[in-house]
């Protein structure tokens, strides 16, 4: 209990540091596939209007803790976690949270872009519709048309909301994700690997995108490019072997690690 | 030599062969001082394929030949006189067969020698009671000429087997020296046995599609003869179907196939809804355990032989729908009806559509449903708005076969929906198909060539058409629906 209130506030000093509240916090968070252990004891804080990337070498946990924030794990047999993670300091792990509500509030984008093969419009019409977001197909229109142009994508497609989204070329179906998941209003948006199938141009355009929709959203991303972590994130954390290495700013993260790992890791030693 | 002894000694040529040719090779190799083509024992597998397949196509081509040689040989030297009133030709060739074959037997016995045969004559020693005594029964006395007959058939088979072992080894050895002439290191042996495969593989495929051509041709054939003696149009659209002995019947297939559209309409009715929720069960909802069980377990339900289901239609479903159903209700008297039949042949079509279903179920990307998920989706709504819009085109392909699967079904409607050719809108009626059509029209009485024995031809020809588009039909869509996620 003692420690509780010492890490909460240590918390708040970081937070007052940044000047940012925390929306999500993990406290101790473990995950077993199975027998198999993946993920020991992390604590991590996300903080609010703010771009947390998730770096280290491949099979270290990344995607396992990313997923975890909006409970995608639940999906997977024999996964289990263990630990608590809260958001705006809910457990969402308690068993009375709606899952369904926390993946509104938390929505994801997958590595590969995985449209619906159904048309555009309907792509993203999907969550608002679902949710019950929308009251008539007027407010559908515009809901569909602002989170297109907020994923930048609007003016791209907006004569051709009918076609099938798998007919997007790949970083357009990528925004075209993104958009889906915006529609739906979400607090926390999770990316695992985003870029990872798109071309340099359109990882441009997605980065940029990232760091515009810091303004409305909080967002964590998974990503295996220096640079791209360098660009777009405010604070990095490193994971190695299942545990958290280290969380800092970003700034000092790439220019001054405090663990050793982390320094090889960035400089290209390994991963 | 009987054919099974033949085939072992070139299969012991071949083994041979194989040795011969690989030492040859090798030996050349060596002598010459040049590097093989092929590894040694292309150059025996080929000398093998030379020495087997030349020969056993020989056999086949021989064994295949030789009666029918044999037989328009005899028939000839059987007068119009010796065939009785009424008979047939073929009848007296069969008795010929079988005494030849009863001779044989005698003589193998050590009963007659060869010699006293020779000199043996129907009219004089008693050949009928002499056959008899070894287990040959002749419905009437033999007459000379037959009896003659059967001992030139004798003959000439014997001959003819002598050939024939002759021309099989000539074969084998010829074609296998000449291929052993030829090996030297530059042959290219590697190739050569691979032009072999090749064959072997075409020609294998090419008896799957020839024989299919061949039913498909011999049913054309019949039905031709069919609607040479019985009008088209009879046929396709009169809506009366009364078979009688004395001809004059009415041939209308319309009862029959509405027969067959009802059956497999009721059970499809029945398998669709609940294969499909099994489907989605088992690759949406169940755990690896329980699915690793009942997958299985519904898949034994295919496995279970029709006649068995029948039974289950006529001793059990039929008398329960009338007691409890169709009788109370006052809608039906007949055990046998469309319900029955349909009923049962939709569970036996269950498993035939959930597994089809779970496979295109299970084909479709997680990605999709990671997407939907991520968006807060239930796994229902899930199911309805992503998975099965995306797997809907293979499911009606599923169904559409096992629609095909339903027309074609014949035991459980032979038992369970009766055999009243009927055009009638209660399901508790005996109504029944063309599939029970075509057996009892077959396994009747009359004569072959007439139009009530003629008529299941056509009705197969029909049915084969509906199930060829349905499948037709299916393929396409399933095919075009796989490439959608490549
Ligand atoms: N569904 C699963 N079942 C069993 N083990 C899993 C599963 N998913 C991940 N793991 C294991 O958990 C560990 C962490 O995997 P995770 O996918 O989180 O790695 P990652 O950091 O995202 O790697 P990458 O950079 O390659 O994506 C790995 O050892 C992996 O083998
Ligand atoms: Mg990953």
């Amino acid at each position: 209990m003692n420690e509780m209130t010492e890490t909460a506030t240590e918390a708040a000093v970081n937070a007052a540091a940044s000047n940012r509240s925390v929306k999500m916090r993990g406290d101790k968070v473990g995950v077993f596939y199975g027998e198999k252990q993946a993920l020991f004891d992390v604590d991590l804080d996300i903080y609010e209007h703010e771009v947390t990337a998730l770096i280290g070498p491949s099979g270290c946990g990344k995607s396992t803790f990313l997923r975890c924030l909006n409970r995608m794990n639940d999906t997977i047999d024999g996964c289990r976690v263990t630990g608590k993670l809260t958001l705006d300091s809910e457990n969402i792990y308690d068993p009375k949270i709606d899952v369904v509500e926390l993946r509104a509030r938390v929505g994801m984008v997958f590595q590969k872009p995985n449209p619906f093969p159904k048309s555009i419009f309907e792509n993203i019409a999907y969550g608002p519709r679902i949710h019950g977001l929308v009251k008539s197909k007027g407010d559908l229109d515009e809901v569909v048309a602002i989170s297109l142009q907020k994923a930048g994508l609007f003016e791209e497609v907006k004569d051709r909301l009918n076609e099938p989204g798998t007919g997007l070329s790949g970083g357009q179906q990528q925004r075209l994700c993104i958009a889906r998941a915006i529609a739906v209003s979400p607090e926390v948006i999770l990316m695992d690997e985003p870029c990872s199938a798109l071309d340099p141009i359109a990882t441009a355009k997605v980065e940029e995108l990232i760091d515009e929709l810091r303004e409305n959203y909080t967002i964590v991303i998974v990503t295996h490019s220096m640079q791209q972590a360098a660009r777009v994130s405010q604070r990095t954390a490193m994971f190695h072997l299942g545990n958290l290495v280290e969380v800092d700013a970003t700034d000092v993260i790439f220019t001054n690690p405090s663990d050793p790992k982390t320094q090889d890791y960035i400089t290209g030693r390994y991963g | 030599m009987t054919p099974g002894v033949l085939i072992l000694i070139v299969l012991a040529m071949t083994i041979v062969g194989f040795i011969l040719g690989r030492r040859r090779a090798v030996a050349m190799a060596n002598r010459e001082k040049v590097k093989l083509h092929s590894l040694p024992g292309y150059y025996g597998q080929t000398v093998a394929l030379f020495v087997a397949v030349p020969a056993y196509v020989l056999l086949a081509a021989w064994l295949f030949l030789q009666p029918i040689v044999i037989e328009n040989h005899i028939s000839d030297l059987i007068p119009a006189s010796a065939i009785p009133e009424g008979g047939a030709r073929s009848l007296v060739m069969a008795d010929v067969r079988r005494i030849a074959n009863g001779l044989d037997y005698v003589v193998g016995k050590g009963g007659v020698s060869e010699d006293e045969l020779a000199s043996m004559r129907a009219d004089i020693s008693n050949i009928r009671s002499r056959l008899a005594d070894v287990g040959i029964a002749l419905g009437s006395d033999v007459k000379p000429v037959v009896f003659q007959a059967a001992k030139t058939y004798r003959k000439i088979g014997k001959t003819g087997s002598l050939l024939r072992d002759i021309a099989v080894l000539a074969a084998a050895l010829g074609f296998g020296l000449w291929a052993l002439w030829r090996v030297n290191p530059r042959m290219r042996a590697r190739n050569t046995s691979e032009t072999f495969v090749k064959a072997l593989l075409i020609a294998s495929s090419s008896v799957a599609i020839l024989t299919t051509l061949g039913i498909l041709l011999s049913l054309l054939f019949e039905s031709i003869h069919f609607f040479r003696i019985y009008p088209a149009r009879d046929f396709f659209f009169s809506t009366v179907w009364n078979p009688q002995f004395r001809g004059g019947s009415d041939l209308g297939i319309l009862p029959l196939l509405w027969g067959t559209f009802y059956v497999s309409f009721v059970a499809l009715l029945l398998a669709v809804p609940i294969g499909l929720m099994i489907a989605i069960y088992l690759a949406e909802y169940s755990g690896s355990t329980l699915r690793s069980f009942a997958k299985p377990a519904i898949e034994i339900l295919a496995g279970i032989p029709t006649i068995v289901y029948g039974l289950f239609a006529l001793v059990t479903v039929g008398p329960f729908l009338r007691d409890w159903i169709a009788q109370p209700f006052g809608i039906g008297n007949s055990s046998s009806s469309v319900m029955t039949a349909g009923l049962v042949m939709g569970i036996m079509l269950i498993p035939f559509v959930s597994s089809l279903s779970d496979d295109i179920i299970n084909a479709v990307p997680q990605a999709m449903r990671d997407g939907s998920y991520g968006l807060g989706a239930t796994q229902s709504e899930t199911i309805k708005r992503v998975i099965l819009p995306a797997a809907l085109p293979g499911i009606v392909g599923a169904v559409l076969l096992a629609a095909s699967r339903a027309i074609g079904e014949t035991m459980i409607v032979v038992m369970g929906a009766g055999a009243a050719a009927r055009l009638n809108l209660n399901p508790f009626e005996a109504m029944t198909t063309v599939t029970v059509k075509i057996v009892s029209q077959l396994t009747g009485d009359t004569e072959f060539a007439s139009p009530e024995t003629l008529v299941a031809f056509a009705l197969g020809l029909t049915l084969f058409v509906f199930t060829l588009g349905l499948n037709i039909l299916a393929l396409y869509i399933v095919r075009k629906y796989r490439e959608q996620y490549e």
